[in-house]
């Protein structure tokens, strides 16, 4: 698992911006396959800018409140003096002022920029648990497919089909429409959220198990692992000392790549109102409370733009990390 | 061959089977773990008026108090079958499949989803159309040439695709397009128009969704069918036919597209059957009528009877559209069926 290509190191190519230090310099030693992946991110300029945008997006998502307390207002506060109570629209057509950034919203003036920073956090937030959750289910039954294989690869293969033949969507709406206000001892956003994570979590693993499985299958076969089994290492040590290790760059790449995807899964089930329940701002929410006024078009702008920058900036960043991590892939 | 068709054909139907057992056994259970009761759920049969005696009642006849297993037994027998309903003094027959009443309207959920499908066909064969073309013709052009203008601007825009969501490009095509006046070329949404009735309107009304939605896919289907072709262009074979003299035409379409285009197969019964069982968010973008506004509707009104049939319809076309591709892959290539 070398590059040779990449052994004199990133000096003699075009050197990106002063960030070699910063992230990628501590953990790795020697010449591993972390360093090689990092020298050739650094050179793929698309790529890191889509990263750079990530960390921006999760410190807003972090320090919402601080970024709120400066530049917005209370999320949830009306400012119904600045609204017509004729027309409902703000009384400036968008209300973009000094206090009000992004402009306010029709009918009740709540401040568009607090939303929209707020709605970072349930955003990720969702997107990174569920993201966890899958890649959690979907390495352990990958692994536990391509290694034991026989009956127990058919048996978790055809669940993986059965779960690829749920209309998801459907499913989950219809999951996160039946929970009442408060069950399994949780009440409000918080029950949401877990609702919400478990189910996009647990519908999607079965795209990262599929790779997974592929993988185990592959790397069951090398003299690595011959030679591990020959030494007396038994399932539990090959497992997790000879194969999660080789698996740790596919799992990362297809957990990035999931991320938008779920992303875009939140934003769908808030859009049709079977998300985190308003007041709490979501974009997909404030995008649905959009449509009905679709003559003030700066109401629906900065949510839809946000839930496009941050799926395009993971796409970006985890196309990059899979030609990173594995250039015969492209 | 016919082995390999019927060994798929029960697979289908077990996993149709396993789905309905899913589907049941969570809407059941998980309202019943949050808390409601057989009465509960038969006050929604009743309406508000009724005395405890009545919804009491009810709840013996609808069978809720029933263990969840025979009440399961009732509901595949009733899609199997179909189904009888003991309505004080009158029996009503539910023909098979027989998806039960609707809490709301009382009326029978098979029939309402069979109205529905046509939108919901509708759409989904237009844009299909639309994003096979569009989505494989980029990518083949990508792929001939890798790095070009064209090839980059393509590929950029086929990235800013997969990122939007289709409940916000929708809204934006429909201001711009629809209810904005500069550019207008179709009504706004909720209004269908059958084929059969007048083609040209037909057509008129869903231009818009058409375009939104195939462009979503369009995109998908670039960059996976650039990759592919990436792939199989620097094939030995490719090699050979060129050396044989083949037009350039031949070698890209009949040789190399033959090759990329497995997994685009593969993916697109996926995609389509899913679309099928309800393109949720362009028909509720839209508002048009079809299988994905009536699950959005269902769930809203808590619907059970409704929200169970329009899951298990989905799900069904979803294994219909993968036993199909199957099929065709034995048809086409013997190694599958003989595996």
């Amino acid at each position: 698992m070398t590059a040779p290509m990449d052994v004199t190191g990133g000096d003699t190519h075009a050197t990106p911006e002063a960030v070699v230090g910063a992230s990628g310099g501590k953990a790795i030693q020697g010449r591993s396959l972390g360093q090689i992946a990092w020298m050739r991110l650094k050179r793929d300029k698309v790529a890191l800018t889509g990263g750079l945008i990530v960390v921006f997006l999760i410190l807003v998502a972090v320090f919402a409140p601080v970024i709120v307390g400066a530049f917005g207002q209370d999320p949830t506060q009306f400012n119904s003096d600045l609204i017509d109570s004729s027309t409902m629209a703000p009384k400036t057509g968008t209300g973009i002022s000094a206090e009000h950034l992004f402009g306010i919203e029709p009918v009740n003036g709540r401040d568009i920029f607090s939303r929209v920073v707020y709605g970072a956090r349930i955003s990720l937030l969702i997107a990174f648990l569920a993201t966890l959750l899958s890649a959690a289910i979907g390495t352990l039954l990958g692994v536990t497919a391509g290694y034991f294989g026989g009956v127990v690869d058919s048996i978790i293969s055809k669940a993986m089909d059965v779960f690829l033949a749920f209309p998801i969507l459907v499913f989950a709406m219809a999951l996160a429409g039946t929970v009442p206000d408060s069950a399994f001892g949780l009440t409000g956003d918080a029950l949401r959220v877990a609702l919400l994570v478990f189910i996009i979590g647990f519908f999607n693993w079965p795209y990262i198990g599929r790779i997974v499985r592929g993988q185990t299958l592959s790397l069951r076969e090398r003299e690595f692992v011959d030679a591990a089994r020959s030494l007396g290492a038994r399932g539990p040590y090959i497992i997790f000392r000879e194969l999660l290790p080789n698996l740790v760059a596919p799992i990362l790449v297809y957990a990035t790549l999931l991320i938008p995807t779920n992303i875009l899964f939140e934003a769908a089930l808030s859009f049709l109102g079977v998300g985190v329940r308003p007041p709490t701002p979501t974009w997909g929410g404030m995008l649905s409370d959009a449509v009905r006024f679709y003559t003030i078009p700066h109401f629906m702008f900065f949510p839809g733009m946000a839930i496009f920058i941050t799926v395009l900036a993971f796409n970006l960043f985890g196309d990059g990390l899979r030609d990173a991590l594995d250039p015969k892939a492209r | 061959m016919g082995t390999y068709i019927i060994r798929r054909l029960i697979w289908a139907a077990v996993m149709l089977t396993i789905v309905s057992i899913i589907t049941f056994a969570i809407f059941f259970l998980v309202p019943r773990l949050a808390g409601a009761t057989p009465e509960s759920l038969a006050s929604r049969y009743v309406g508000r008026t009724a005395t405890a005696e009545q919804v009491k009642d009810a709840a013996e006849q609808l069978g809720f108090n029933d263990p969840l297993i025979v009440q399961y037994g009732r509901f595949a027998k009733g899609i199997v079958l179909g189904a009888d309903y003991n309505y004080g003094p009158s029996v009503e027959h539910c023909p098979a499949p027989c998806f039960g009443y609707s809490f709301l309207t009382r009326l029978p959920v098979w029939p309402d989803l069979l109205d529905r499908l046509p939108v919901t066909m509708s759409l989904a064969i237009g844009a299909a159309v639309i994003w096979l073309i569009a989505g494989v013709a980029t990518g083949v052009l990508s792929a001939l040439k890798p790095g070009s203008v064209f090839d980059r601007a393509a590929m950029g825009i086929a990235l800013a695709g997969v990122s939007l969501p289709i409940f916000f490009t929708g809204i934006v095509s429909l201001v711009v397009f629809s209810y904005g006046h500069p550019f207008r070329i179709t009504a706004p949404g909720g209004s269908f128009t059958p084929f059969s009735e007048n083609p040209a309107q037909w057509a008129y009304n869903l231009i818009l969704p058409w375009i939104t939605l195939a462009f979503l896919y369009a995109a998908g289907y670039a960059r996976l069918t650039r990759a592919g072709m990436l792939e199989t262009m620097n094939e030995d074979y490719i090699r050979t036919a060129r050396a044989k003299g083949l037009s350039e035409r031949v070698v890209v379409v009949k040789h190399g597209l033959r090759g990329a285009l497995t997994p685009i197969v593969t993916i697109f019964g996926l995609d389509f059957g899913l679309l099928l069982g309800g393109a949720v968010l362009t028909e509720s973008t839209y508002s048009l009528p079809g299988i994905g506004k009536y699950a959005i509707d269902a769930i809203t009104n808590q619907d059970l009877p409704k929200v169970m049939g329009v899951t298990l319809v989905a799900a069904f076309f979803v294994v219909l559209a993968n036993l199909i591709v199957d099929l065709l892959y034995a048809v086409v290539d013997p190694r599958v069926r003989l595996g």
